[in-house]
């Protein structure tokens, strides 16, 4: 297998000389999907922005598919890096969805009947073919996410980047984003503070506590583990138990 | 509860109006106010004329004389200017009603009543008639540069999640039996406003990564759909025209 996301001693720290990430390594192979947790302020929101460059100025390399993040690189490496934002709202700005779409391949110089493709195929994807011409404030927050989604699928990534990507949805959203996730087959890193989800959707999970990587394991022997979770303020909700859960996710799957 | 959407002046029941592509709407929208603007203020029966074809095209754009009359009611708070123009000045004054006024004021206030009057006439059937998006592509084909419609798009856009935020904070504070009577009990008002500020900036921030994060790099990407044709521009600027040629001859009837 070949790694899509290639993190080595990645360190970071604010201009005011807060520490953001201290020393990051890991990768990611085709077809993962792979959880980061890790408690507020772990720095897992920074290591997103380096992903696609829009961070940078630290130590250590990023690779996405081989290419390093790097300045004359950066408009291959975030057609590559898709990330959905944790607020549709801050994603979505076009007038219309079909704008929002095409945004991303319309900046890589897409026009005409192939951009049209790109627009249809990532609405289609979601489902959301529909809402094509409708301003995305008047969609439900639901739909808004499935569309963000949309708008970074249109520019073919190698991986897709999840910021919180259950927060705010009502139950049956939640669960038709993780069937979503799941049809889509692609390399996924999805950062959460929503356990259970980690554990439906990514076999793989990293911890993240103050900037670094505090465990790199499956995710049902993270969750398992109440030492480790317990040290990096993780907490699952009442009633949850990994152990069965997680053999049933292992059996669906 | 959602903020009432931007646009609520558009009209749903499609007239013939509505399918004219935005940017010869636009323009002639433009042009007919610019010719409205150069009539003279003494042509009363110009504006006549201007009245009745604004209040045609409202009919032809499916508005009630009822909802073109409570839009108008926009103006009123812009007109207090106009109407407190008579009183002060210089000059010859004329009695009327028993009060004694400007001339020249008077003349003033009507100039300005009757041609913003007009003007937010023209405004409201196109508004009525076109989607704020429709808008923007619209000044997008008549050369407007990309950065200025790029704002107003994102204007249009976050005004519904602002005017939100804005009444979420208002509930908030009145769950607390904040009910302020005089002027020295809105400081939370104030601190109110300039939090929103606060978070609309780290919210424009979070935007421009998202959209640097998609390949941005200043240049908006164009809109795509085909121009207006030649018969869509003779019909929509027909009544710039007929604008012009009042205008026109309003200053020929006072030579």
């Amino acid at each position: 297998m070949s790694s899509v996301l290639k993190v080595r001693n990645l360190g970071f720290a604010y201009p005011d000389g807060h520490p953001a990430l201290a020393d990051v390594n890991f990768a990611v192979e085709a077809g993962e999907r792979v959880a980061v947790l890790g408690p507020n302020g772990a720095g897992k929101t920074t290591l997103v922005l380096h992903l696609n460059g829009v961070l940078s100025g630290g130590s250590g390399q990023v690779e996405v598919s081989g290419l390093k993040v790097a300045k004359p690189n950066l408009k291959e490496v975030r057609r590559r890096v898709g990330i959905v934002f944790q607020d549709p709202d801050d994603q979505l700005f076009m007038s219309t969805v079909w704008e929002d779409v095409a945004f991303g391949p319309a900046n890589l110089g897409l026009r005409g009947e192939e951009l049209s493709m790109r627009v249809k195929t990532a609405l289609a994807a979601v489902g959301m073919e529909h809402v094509a011409d409708r301003p995305p404030h008047h969609l439900s927050f639901g739909q808004r996410r499935r569309v963000a989604m949309a708008t970074v699928l249109s520019m073919h990534p190698d991986i897709l980047v999840f910021d919180e990507p259950s927060s705010n949805l009502d139950p049956a959203a939640r669960r038709e984003l993780a069937e979503l996730i799941l049809s889509l087959g692609l390399t996924t890193l999805l950062v959460t503070h929503d356990l259970p989800y980690a554990l439906q959707l990514c076999p793989r999970s990293l911890v993240m506590n103050a900037g670094s990587i505090a465990a790199d394991a499956p995710t049902a022997s993270v969750l398992s583990n109440g030492e480790l979770m317990a040290a990096n303020r993780l907490e699952l909700p009442f009633g949850f138990d990994p152990a069965t859960t997680g053999s049933s996710v292992r059996s669906r799957a | 509860m959602k903020a009432a959407h931007a646009h609520s002046f558009y009209v749903h029941e499609q007239g013939r109006l509505h399918c004219l592509p935005p940017e010869c709407k636009l323009a002639a929208a433009l042009l007919f106010i610019l010719a409205v603007v150069a009539t003279p203020r003494e042509a009363f029966w110009a504006f006549g004329v201007y009245a009745l074809l604004v209040l045609s095209l409202s009919r032809v754009a499916n508005i009630s004389f009822g909802a073109f009359g409570r839009r108008l009611t926009l103006e009123i708070p812009f007109l207090a200017f106009a109407f407190l123009m008579p009183f002060f000045g210089t000059g010859s004054q004329v009695e009327v009603l028993g009060i004694s006024l400007y001339r020249e004021g008077l003349w003033a206030g009507w100039n300005i009543v009757v041609k913003g009057t007009l003007g937010l006439g023209t405004s409201i059937v196109l508004a009525a008639t076109t989607q704020v998006p429709e808008m923007l592509v619209g000044m997008e084909r008549l050369k407007v540069p990309r950065t200025f419609t790029a704002i107003g798009g994102f204007m249009v856009r976050y005004m519904d999640l602002i005017a939100s935020d804005l009444h979420r904070m208002k509930v908030a504070r009145e769950s607390r039996c904040y009910d302020p009577r005089w002027i020295w009990q809105a400081r939370a008002v104030a601190v109110g406003a300039a939090s929103l500020f606060i978070r609309s900036y780290e919210r424009g921030e979070r935007v421009f990564m998202a959209m640097v994060s998609r390949g941005y790099e200043g240049n908006m990407p164009g809109a795509g759909a085909p121009i207006a044709l030649r018969s869509q521009w003779a019909m929509c600027l027909v009544l710039p025209c007929a604008g012009a040629l009042v205008a026109v001859s309003a200053w020929w009837g006072l030579r």
